[in-house]
């Protein structure tokens, strides 16, 4: 085995070999996991009911107002002026006042229609009690107009148009929610990875550093392979990682695939259900599982042996890319504490390109998007959201390419600065010093 | 003369605007034990580096056995830095394996080798043990197995003293002289003169960059030698100055009863035996001594003039 083939072997086995590597393989998943339920969940369990007092003086709407679990109705018939003061008993979050009709005019109306609060109305609250508000204006608006309201509910009921977009070339694609779903997920765990596993380096050459090893190190070994050596073999144990999960998360899927949907979906019950459907008593329970059965379908459609190829090379480019110059910055300093002004820059672009997903999301073949893809500093994050929109092949190899040449630099660059920097003790370099590293 | 294992000709390194090295030249003979002097920042460990290939030389020629140096000697080279330590987190047995094949051991060999080091040491219960379970003295141990463990022709202690226990220091420099014993080549690096003059052969002497002397240890002191001798005799100190003629300067003297001693240079061409035939009628002499400078001295002697 040569030298460096040693040394990515220490890296790697004294990594997987400890405890919080096992740890995170099975959390990981699991988190993952909680980062999508947890938000919703809290959202639906979160805080004490609110009870909100509704003064309706125009007498339409009381006693219809739907209420959740979050925000109860209470109505009143007391004077605005003497429900206002009740406000501030604590018993009442908001008034709703409705006022009186003037010449029957619904559109005057709802203009005057005011929430009175004395603490901070929330975001959903506002929009739910609006929410109900508007359906009784609707009401009574279609009430007006001869409509019967039930109608309209049922008719809604049975509108549903998936709209499947069948492209002209190729594969049929999945469909653009499982798209942004995906480029999403793929983008954040490039950005977790690189600064998981970026971080793992730094750390690792500040520790050598610390540990006064490094002069021996080199003096068997040179500076580049002990440095390329900890990149490498880090990334084997990112790479391991990462395939754990994917191995892990697919068992789990299948699992749950072979004992709760597939019941559900067999074509049996299905054409049960099918048989039920035209009575109208379970189209919603119909809708539900059709929407089941296309992410099923959708997950099974999506390139697979694209996608994970590319997370792959875009995880191993951008990590090779980052982790270069996180381990020039863990030469360069002598302390985890000194990191900090060297961290910020050097993370700006992936917390910027992080940031842009969203804005690449909703235009993912815009020329913002393209450039973003083809930089090798954003293109690892960038690449990854834009991927299941489908990219052309030639696109696809330049940012390839370009994320090659990135790597080349920053590898050459950071090798420099660290063979320089790991002899340095007892004082914190400037950026000017660093970059003088460059030349010598 | 046969090959010296290490030669440095007219090296010069430079960081920047600073030069750690200027135009030094150095010869190590094969089995010698050779010092490398000189006040701290003077620009000893950049030599080291350079011979350990930890950095290149901007001009100049280094040379390992006659063979211009290439990276497949660092196998044959042993260094035990000043800036030194171990993977705290790592087991000892594991450390040294690893840290013996990067030097090119293979694995068989490097434990067998390690077995006996550990036995000699009667520190085989540490295998298991991680590093910072260890004391700083045990520690120091573990660095000196793995320096030397391949068995380089060429040794290299930088500092190596320091961070030692006073027991520690003494084992270690026996096993190093050993070593010297058995063949090795060892080069010290170091600001204390005392493990010059109990240890090297020949020393390099270097300030600001600069290589200043170098030599032969007792070539040296004799070159630094100033006709000064130490004489202690029973009679009378007036008598005795009377009968010493022109031909040496008295320095010191010291009288207790009839017991005198003095410390006197012979100038011109003065010999002793000149001295002794001037001053024996009037004292009886009983002991007389050279006093040649210590290699403390000739080191101050050389190098403050430069630093001024």
């Amino acid at each position: 085995m040569g030298k460096i083939g040693l040394i990515i072997r220490r890296e790697y086995l004294t990594r997987v070999r400890k405890r919080s590597f096992l740890i995170m393989t099975i959390l990981g998943p699991l988190i993952m996991g909680a980062i999508m339920i947890v938000p919703v969940w809290m959202a639906s369990v979160n805080v004490s009911v609110k009870k909100v007092l509704v003064l309706d003086e125009a007498g339409f709407i009381e006693g219809l107002l739907q209420e959740n679990d979050d925000v109860k109705f209470f109505y009143t018939r007391t004077p605005l002026k003497k429900s206002l003061a009740t406000l501030d008993s604590e018993e009442y979050f908001a008034l709703v006042h409705i006022p009186k009709f003037q010449d029957n005019d619904i559109n005057h109306l709802q203009r005057q229609i005011k929430l009175y609060s004395a603490k901070q109305v929330s975001l959903s609250m506002k929009l739910f009690v609006r929410n109900q508000i508007e359906k009784q204006i609707e009401r009574l608006k279609l009430q007006s107009q001869g409509v019967d309201q039930d109608l309209v509910d049922n008719v809604k009921k049975t509108v549903n148009v998936p709209l499947d977009i069948i492209p002209l070339k190729g594969e049929a694609s999945s469909g653009v929610e499982m798209n942004t779903a995906l480029g999403m997920i793929g983008g954040v765990l490039i950005y977790l990875f690189i600064f998981l596993f970026g971080a793992q380096v730094m750390r690792g050459v500040i520790e050598e550093k610390t540990n006064r090893i490094v002069e021996v190190i080199i003096s068997s070994v040179k500076p580049f392979q002990l440095m390329m050596g900890k990149i490498l073999g880090i990334a084997l144990v990112g790479l391991t990682q990462f395939l754990l999960w994917v191995v892990l998360t697919g068992s789990i899927y299948t699992i749950f695939m072979a004992t709760v949907v597939k019941d559900k979906l067999s074509p049996d019950k299905m054409e049960a259900l099918m048989k039920q459907s035209p009575d109208g008593t379970s189209v919603a329970d119909f809708d539900e599982l059709r929407q089941t059965q296309q992410v099923v379908n959708e997950v099974a459609r999506i390139n697979w042996g694209l996608m994970i190829p590319c997370f792959i090379f875009y995880f191993l480019g951008g990590y090779l890319l980052y982790g270069a110059m996180f381990a020039a910055i863990g030469g360069a300093v002598d302390s985890e504490a000194d990191t900090q002004q060297f961290m910020l820059p050097v993370s700006a672009p992936l917390i910027f390109s992080f940031v842009m997903a969203q804005t690449v999301l909703n235009d993912p073949n815009g020329s913002l998007a393209f450039w973003l893809s083809i930089i090798p500093f954003t293109s690892p994050i960038i690449m990854m959201v834009r991927l299941p929109f489908g990219v052309h092949y030639s696109e696809l190899l330049l940012s390839m390419g370009m994320l090659i040449l990135g790597f080349i630099f920053t590898t050459w660059a950071a090798g420099k600065i660290y063979r320089t920097g790991i002899l340095m003790y007892g004082k914190r370099p400037t950026w000017r010093e660093m970059l003088r590293w460059l030349r010598y | 003369m046969s090959v010296p294992i290490f030669e440095a000709r007219n090296i010069r390194k430079t960081y920047g605007n600073y030069t750690a090295l200027n135009d030094v030249s150095i010869k190590v003979e094969k089995g010698s034990v050779f010092g490398l002097l000189g006040p701290n920042g003077a620009g000893k460990t950049s030599l080291i580096r350079i011979i350990n290939q930890i950095t290149a030389p901007d001009e100049g020629h280094v040379f390992f056995n006659g063979e211009t140096l290439k990276p497949e000697h660092v196998s044959r080279i042993g260094y035990m830095p000043e800036e030194r330590g171990l993977y705290k987190k790592m087991q000892v047995g594991e450390q040294c394996m690893y840290l013996a094949q990067l030097k090119g051991l293979d694995s068989a060999t490097a434990r067998k080798k390690l077995r006996n080091w550990f036995e000699k040491f009667e520190i085989q219960g540490w295998w298991n043990k991680k590093v910072e379970e260890l004391s700083k003295g045990m520690a120091q141990k573990v660095q000196f197995i793995v320096t030397v463990l391949h068995e380089p022709e060429l040794l290299i202690f930088d500092e190596p003293f320091t961070g030692f226990d006073p027991v520690n220091a003494n084992l270690i420099r026996d096993e190093i002289l050993e070593l010297s014993r058995n063949g090795s080549t060892i080069i010290f690096s170091t600001h204390r003169m005392e493990t010059v003059e109990e240890l090297c052969d020949s020393i390099a002497l270097i300030n600001k960059s600069q290589k200043i002397l170098d030599g032969k240890v007792a070539d040296i002191r004799k070159q630094f030698r100033t006709q000064t001798y130490r004489m202690e005799f029973i009679g009378n100190m007036l008598s005795f100055t009377n009968a010493l003629w022109t031909g040496a300067e008295l320095l010191e003297r010291k009288q207790v009863d009839n017991h005198c001693s003095v410390t006197l240079r012979l100038t011109g061409n003065n010999t002793v035996n000149n001295l002794f035939a001037a001053v024996m009628p009037s004292c009886e002499i009983v002991s007389f001594n050279e006093v040649i400078p210590s290699m403390s001295e000739i080191f101050i002697r050389t190098v403050q003039p430069n630093n001024q």
